[in-house]
């Protein structure tokens, strides 16, 4: 998750940022024209607020900016770091932002710091619609709560100057769930020659030398530990906290299984894990659901295949920094709430993310984009990206299926676990052995 | 009087004035931040040796180490004998100084373009399905496709010797430019073939040159991450690549440890060096 985003930024560059850009000016060009007539609050328009917004940058998107802009009349400005870089700014300089747009994991590690204030659930519009995931944990009542850090573990404090998350829902909230999805391994079926249907068979020697797996040790080791589950070498308590013996287990085995040639490189970034794909020199890697989505424009197959154990998920929210007071704080809250009502959720859902509240994004998107998105329905017309390019033709079916299907099927989520350093050390090992 | 007792102070004092700003303060603060402490998101003011204990007494450590001093070696040795081979032939197998400038700078022409460039550009062509293996195989030279050519220990020093072998054909060549060719019509006069010359004539005139080039390469290649990182996919270690790691995490009293120790491995090979060949004394 850490450098998809600049990756993200950096490869599509060029033609696709500039239709952006252009379609952003339209948008924002005809929603001030509609603001006008309709009349929207205009105290922001008399009285300039900007607020300072960084974060992991998946959802820190210039067409979000620009249409709040015209929306709201509040000035966004944005700023896309690495998810180590976020960590440190929410802790060290607390007066550098105003929201701050981060991981569910990453709350973990900055919320008790303080420099975060909770959110009163009573002012968001629409809390009650929130997919459930960020309140009980539960998709649908009988949905078992998956194992790391679940946002729902870190989603809640006891009061509106506790540090202390909460168990169970309260009125204060760490943070607006914003964009989230399920990861699982990407595959090249023109390649592999047979079906692929549990995390181990990446290991098949088959595929020897043909695989990868991503080298951030924080997430690299999920895929790691989806892997070593599903092939039977150990049973984890809890992936996303894993014991200083379980790590050299998974550990251990993974530096057998790269001694034994069997990956052909680690990736670290967004367009490695693209190139390494769409050259052949892998057939089944981990990878994020934007790099398959780039393979497949290049004509070339790829898969983002379902799995048994379930996927790998991850989220992230907006978080509103302790010294927002009076007018900008009814600005941050106001932005939120626009946040959830709708556009920028149908625009998210197009990316092929979730959104958090799905009725107001149900209305902002046309019922086919809706039942191939969130339904996993075959696409009755071209399925197009928010800027416009198709991603995927008549007839194509979402891979994974349905978000019920996709989000019910999580088995982990992206976690910082109470052995990080001793983790990272021995995933150093890994990489260097 | 006192002016001209001051110039020299006021002629140096610019260049000292750069040098403090932008090395002795970075490296003054590198090591004083290698002593603090850290914890996941933030580092303390501190004096605690557990960066370097840690450092130290891992093993990762002593393999990365060992595996940069590998890639050293190797780099270092073939980048000698191409460079050497090429500095000789453009210094005593052409005749005239025009054609020599224009070849000499025919040898730059790769580095108008940034190393990364020339780094990246060598994955396409040496992958399973690149232009080396479709061409060997529609040659019919071999079945299948070789795996060792891309991601692996060869391929980081291919590219390494690709980025740096002009580093030693530089300064060898501007020595061998220097020697005095009577030494060497001398040489022949009493008796000496060609080989006895380049052994105990040319090669001892040229150490200055190859002094030169050997620190050049030798920092270069203990220092580099990214040649590491991208030719052998993410498979091998070196000391750069670890710190970068280490940076990326936070973790940047520990980054700075290994940086001082990398410091003070580099500052020994380079003393070492000069120790062999007395730079000064050939320039």
């Amino acid at each position: 998750m850490t450098t998809k985003i600049t990756e993200l930024k950096g490869s599509t560059k060029g033609v696709s940022r500039r239709s952006l850009l252009k379609g952003a000016a339209g948008a924002a060009g005809l929603a001030a024209g509609a603001g006008v007539v309709t009349g929207f609050p205009t105290i922001w328009a008399q009285n300039p607020i900007t607020l300072r917004q960084f974060g992991t940058g998946v959802s820190n998107l210039n067409a979000i900016a620009e249409k709040c802009k015209a929306d709201l009349g509040i000035t966004l400005q944005m700023t896309a770091l690495d998810s180590d870089a976020v960590s440190q700014r929410v802790v060290t300089q607390a007066n550098s932002f105003d929201i701050a747009d981060i991981e569910y994991w990453i709350c973990k590690k900055v919320f008790p710091a303080g420099t975060l204030q909770p959110m009163d659930v009573k002012k968001i519009k629409y809390y009650d619609d929130i997919v459930p995931i960020f309140t009980t944990g539960k998709l649908t009542p009988d949905s078992k709560i998956a194992q790391g850090t679940a946002p729902n573990t870190v989603g809640f404090v006891e009061g509106p100057d506790s540090k202390k998350f909460a168990a169970a829902p309260t009125q204060w909230m760490t943070l607006i769930p914003t964009i989230y999805n399920a990861d699982t391994l990407g595959i090249r079926p023109d390649l592999v020659g047979r079906p692929i249907k549990n995390w181990k068979d990446i290991l098949d020697p088959a595929f020897k030398g043909k695989t990868s797996i991503l080298n951030i040790p924080s997430i690299g080791i999920m895929d790691a530990a989806m892997i070593c589950e599903s092939a039977g070498i150990i049973k984890y308590g809890d992936k996303g906290n894993m014991t200083k013996a379980e790590i050299d287990t998974t550990i251990d085995f993974l530096i057998k299984t790269k001694k034994a040639g069997q990956f052909r490189a680690f990736w670290k970034t967004f367009d490695e894990s693209v190139n390494l794909m769409a050259s052949g020199e892998v057939v089944i890697q981990s990878m994020w659901s934007p790099a398959v989505a780039a393979v497949r424009s290049k004509g070339i197959p790829c898969v983002y295949q379902p799995l048994e154990e379930g996927y790998r998920a991850w989220g992230g929210g907006l978080g509103i920094a302790k010294h927002l007071k009076g007018a900008q704080l009814d600005a941050a809250y106001e932005y939120i709430n626009w946040y959830l009502s709708g556009w920028v959720g149908a625009y998210l859902n197009r990316q092929g993310y979730y959104s958090a509240v799905l009725s107001t994004a149900e209305k902002n998107m046309t019922p086919d984009e809706w039942a191939f998105w969130m339904l996993g329905q075959p696409a009755k017309t071209d399925i197009l990206s928010p800027e416009g390019k198709v991603m995927y033709t008549a007839g194509a079916v979402r891979d994974g299926g349905s978000f019920k299907e996709r989000m019910g099927a999580v088995a982990c989520w992206n976690s910082v676990m109470d052995e990080d350093r001793y983790m990272v050390r021995r995933w150093n090992e890994f990489i260097a052995a | 009087m006192t002016l001209s007792r001051l110039a020299p102070y006021l002629q140096a004092g610019p260049l000292t004035a750069i040098l403090f700003a932008f090395l002795v303060l970075p490296i003054a603060t590198i090591v004083m931040v290698s002593f603090w402490d850290y914890d996941s998101i933030q580092i303390f003011p501190a004096f605690v040796f557990t960066n370097y204990e840690e450092t130290i007494t891992s093993p990762v450590t002593w393999n990365t180490y060992i595996n940069t001093l590998k890639y050293t070696v190797i780099v270092w040795a073939i980048t000698l004998l191409v460079g050497f081979w090429v500095a000789y032939y453009l210094a005593f197998h052409i005749r005239s100084a025009t054609t020599q400038m224009v070849l000499f700078l025919v040898c730059t022409i790769p580095f108008l373009t940034s190393n990364i460039i020339r780094m990246i550009s060598w994955i396409p062509f040496l992958g399973r399905n690149g232009l080396l293996n479709q061409s060997m195989m529609s040659m019919g030279l071999i079945d299948t496709p070789l795996e060792f050519l891309l991601f692996s220990d060869f391929a980081v020093v291919l590219a390494m010797v690709h980025l740096y072998t002009l580093f030693m054909v530089t300064p060898i060549f501007n020595t061998l430019m220097r020697i005095d060719r009577s030494l060497i019509e001398a040489a022949r006069d009493a008796g000496a073939n060609a080989w006895q010359i380049l052994i105990n004539v040319i090669i001892p005139l040229a150490k200055p040159g190859i002094a030169i080039g050997s620190i050049f390469v030798v920092t270069l290649v203990m220092g580099d991450f990214i040649t590491v990182r991208f030719m052998s996919g993410g498979q091998s270690a070196s000391v750069g690549l670890m710190m970068a790691n280490q940076i990326a995490l936070l973790q940047y009293p520990a980054a700075a440890a290994n940086a001082v120790i990398l410091l003070i491995i580099v500052l020994l090979l380079v003393g070492g060096i000069l120790r062999i060949v007395n730079i000064r004394k050939e320039l």
